[in-house]
């Protein structure tokens, strides 16, 4: 589909449209197909877990959408596990695909242009796992909120204007968790949620409208909400993003705090460097839609290897250093629709080598758990490139 | 909130006088004054006194002898204590000729406006949800084609294929030829078979526009971040899209229907006409053509009234429907 958009680049005649747009609808007719069937037995969506130990297993995951400008390869490749009770962090600049990875996970994706064509997406209920990836949407029903739930990035709008608080949290546990009890017990059990993130009063914001609360208390709500089934994994996209610093560090030590008392993995989603080194375990760094770099938080702190990883803690002011200006990576991310076939970070590199010019690295082992996609880790060019380099301020993130 | 209502009612009546008094001066200075026909008429008789004449006397009969704004005064100092006059043309009082036409038009519009909702907001809906499938195509297609249909066109297609070539319905009037040998039920069957094919192009007619209207307002909504959150918590579709969704889109929707509530009232003039329905929207129009001030001013001021209320109602219902408007 690519082929079309090549010629020349950002222009598409009606023609051209026409044709990607009809050829798009007839693979994601199928997907809806799929995913809007009913009844669908339990055996085709259950699966085995690479390893027990884990929440989620991300493999090879491809999530793509079909537009008609072509098709937008969000997610191309991505390969990750989120251990169970260990925070993940998830970092990179904006539209690297962070987002369109836990949306996939929840299978929100906007449908239907967003779709999940391959890999895998296992995830853990305990006494089984189940492949998120050929889930139909009755299933998935059942496990949005309940096993899997997501705190989103703009707490203003996120909650529905015309309902009270106390309705919407009441909802979910309702839903998920509501049978035989009565509606005081459910409404007992919302006052208990919002007591546990640190609302006051409680009983006043049960029945409150969320336009009579502030940014930071809505966040505090759909922290709640998104707690209220004790879910075992906790997507946080950009918790803190709109919120200002006091309300920030408040909101992340409220989560840390929510973590260990449920244990539940948290997937922490910003590109906030600063949030990343005060919370997660293990990081992953994403750049146009695949990882660049992952490993623990020390391994991504102390060592950065990747340059684009070392880029962006370049890019990060320190508390006690003295600069002018603050320093930015040059150039811009290729084109979503027509990437290129060799490193998608080799323009804009500062540490571009020969090797460089040839195909997408592949991924490169420096120990256990960290991993690298850049030739610069690759044995074979190890000397050509001298000892991967170290972050240019070694104290790393905090 | 009772604060509220008294201040805009207040308002209101402050505007409506304006808008009387607006009324008032474009009847005075209408090209065709009813006085001057009869003027006309009567001098030609023969034998009969000058045009000048008649029209002097005319005039202060009726009242018109004197100017603008004392005519107008005049007209309010009677019309606050109920007293509309005599209608001109029809030779009746005022509000005995607006009684015995306004039922049967606020009957008919306002079993149109019911089935314009009932079946306009449920397709919208569906179109919304159904965004670029066949199905939303086939529903916008349709909506479009009866949005843009002009009225006489329309009623006369139904009247050529369901009066003339099927002969189920008879091609005007309210009732049949053997009216009154029916009984009551009868009666009331009668007329209802009669009204059947003006409701249809009424609710054709309108329905386009509510439909798309709806259509817009729910694909904006679907959009928004609430709706997401509402997935993301496990609801399933049917609740997500008749629970969540569709109370915000009622918002935008309240409003609209609120400030047509006056149209119940104001009769469906071409629709009546090329029914011969004696409705209001019908009456109206003759009374105008006719240059009876009287009917004219009481009318017109009425719908003045109903449209300064319907604001008020969409206000309140506003309210109602969206808690971030509180009304202080």
């Amino acid at each position: 589909m690519a082929k079309n958009t090549k010629k020349n680049e950002g222009y598409l005649s009606s023609r051209e449209i026409r044709e990607i747009s009809r050829k798009n609808r007839k693979i994601t007719g199928e997907l809806e197909k799929k995913w809007k069937r009913k009844h669908v037995p339990e055996s085709e969506y259950l699966t085995q877990m690479k390893n027990p130990e884990n929440a989620v297993e991300f493999e090879d995951l491809h999530t793509w959408f079909f537009t008609d400008a072509g098709t937008v390869k969000s997610v191309d490749g991505v390969t990750f596990d989120v251990p169970i009770g260990k925070t993940i962090g998830v970092v990179g600049e904006s539209g690297c695909g962070k987002s369109v990875t836990s949306l996939s996970l929840m299978q929100l994706l906007q449908r239907p242009q967003g779709q999940i064509v391959s890999g895998h997406i296992r995830l853990n209920l305990g006494d089984k796992a189940i492949e998120i990836s050929n889930t139909p949407r009755e299933q998935m029903q059942k496990i949005r909120g309940n096993v899997v739930s997501m705190i989103f990035q703009e707490p203003m709008t996120s909650l529905n204007p015309v309902f009270r608080i106390g309705d919407q949290v009441d909802e979910v546990i309702a839903l998920h968790n509501g049978e035989g009890k009565t509606k005081e017990q459910i409404k007992e059990e919302t006052i208990k949620a919002l007591e546990m993130v640190g609302i006051a009063n409680s009983q006043g914001v049960y029945r409150m409208f969320p336009h009579e609360l502030s940014g930071g208390m809505r966040q505090r709500v759909m922290i709640a909400m998104a707690l209220a089934c004790h879910p075992k994994v906790i997507i946080a996209d950009e918790p803190t993003t709109a919120l200002d610093v006091t309300i920030q560090a408040q909101i992340l030590d409220l989560l840390r705090d929510l973590k260990d008392r449920i244990n539940s993995s948290i997937m922490l989603i910003t590109h906030d460097l600063g949030v990343i080194a005060e919370m997660a375990d293990y990081v992953v760094v994403m750049y146009a839609g695949k990882i660049v770099e992952k490993g623990t938080a020390e391994d991504i702190f102390y060592h950065p290897t990747h340059p684009y990883t070392i880029g962006l803690m370049a890019s990060k002011p320190v508390v006690g250093r003295q600069t002018d200006e603050l320093y930015s990576i040059p150039g811009k991310v290729p084109n979503p629709v027509n990437m290129p076939d060799y490193c998608y970070f080799r323009d804009r590199c500062e540490k571009r080598l020969p090797c460089c010019d040839g195909e997408y690295p592949c991924e490169f082992s420096l120990s256990d758990t960290h991993k690298v996609s850049c030739y610069r880790c690759d044995p074979k060019y190890m000397n050509e490139a001298g000892k991967p380099d170290q972050a240019p301020d070694g104290e790393g993130g905090r | 909130m009772k604060k509220y209502i008294l201040k805009r009612l207040l308002m209101s009546a402050v505007i409506l006088i304006f808008v009387a008094f607006l009324i008032y001066v474009l009847m005075r200075c209408l090209p065709t004054s009813y006085l001057e026909q009869v003027a006309r008429q009567k001098s030609m008789q023969p034998g009969s006194k000058s045009f000048d004449e008649w029209m002097a006397q005319l005039s202060a009969t009726y009242g018109m002898d004197k100017g603008i704004i004392p005519g107008f005064l005049a007209w309010c100092g009677r019309a606050i204590h109920g007293d509309f006059g005599d209608s001109w043309k029809w030779t009746v009082p005022v509000l005995e000729k607006f009684n015995d036409s306004v039922w049967i038009s606020f009957v008919m519009g306002g079993i149109a406006f019911i089935l314009e909702i009932l079946i306009a907001i449920p397709l919208g809906i569906i179109a919304a949800t159904k965004q670029y499938t066949k199905v939303d195509y086939t529903i916008t297609v349709v909506a479009l084609a009866c949005f843009s249909l002009p009225t006489f066109f329309f009623a006369s297609l139904l009247k050529l294929v369901f009066s003339v070539k099927l002969g189920w319905f008879d091609l005007g009037g309210l009732v049949g030829r053997n009216y009154e040998q029916l009984s009551a039920a009868g009666q009331l069957a009668d007329k209802a078979h009669h009204l059947v094919l003006p409701i249809i192009t009424l609710v054709v007619i309108n329905i386009g526009y509510l439909m798309r209207y709806t259509r817009t307002n729910m694909l904006e909504v679907l959009n928004a971040d609430y709706i997401r959150t509402a997935r993301a918590k496990g609801l399933s579709e049917r609740k997500v899209i008749y629970h969540h969704a569709f109370r915000n889109t009622l918002i935008p929707l309240v409003t609209m229907l609120g400030s047509s509530l006056p149209g119940l009232f104001s009769g469906a003039l071409i629709t009546e006409t090329l029914y011969s329905i004696p409705g209001i929207g019908y009456v109206s129009y003759q009374s105008m053509v006719a240059g009876d001030i009287p009917f004219s001013m009481f009318y017109l001021v009425f719908l003045a009234i109903l449209t300064l209320l319907g604001n008020l109602i969409a206000d309140i219902l506003y309210a109602v429907v969206d808690p971030r408007v509180r009304i202080a």
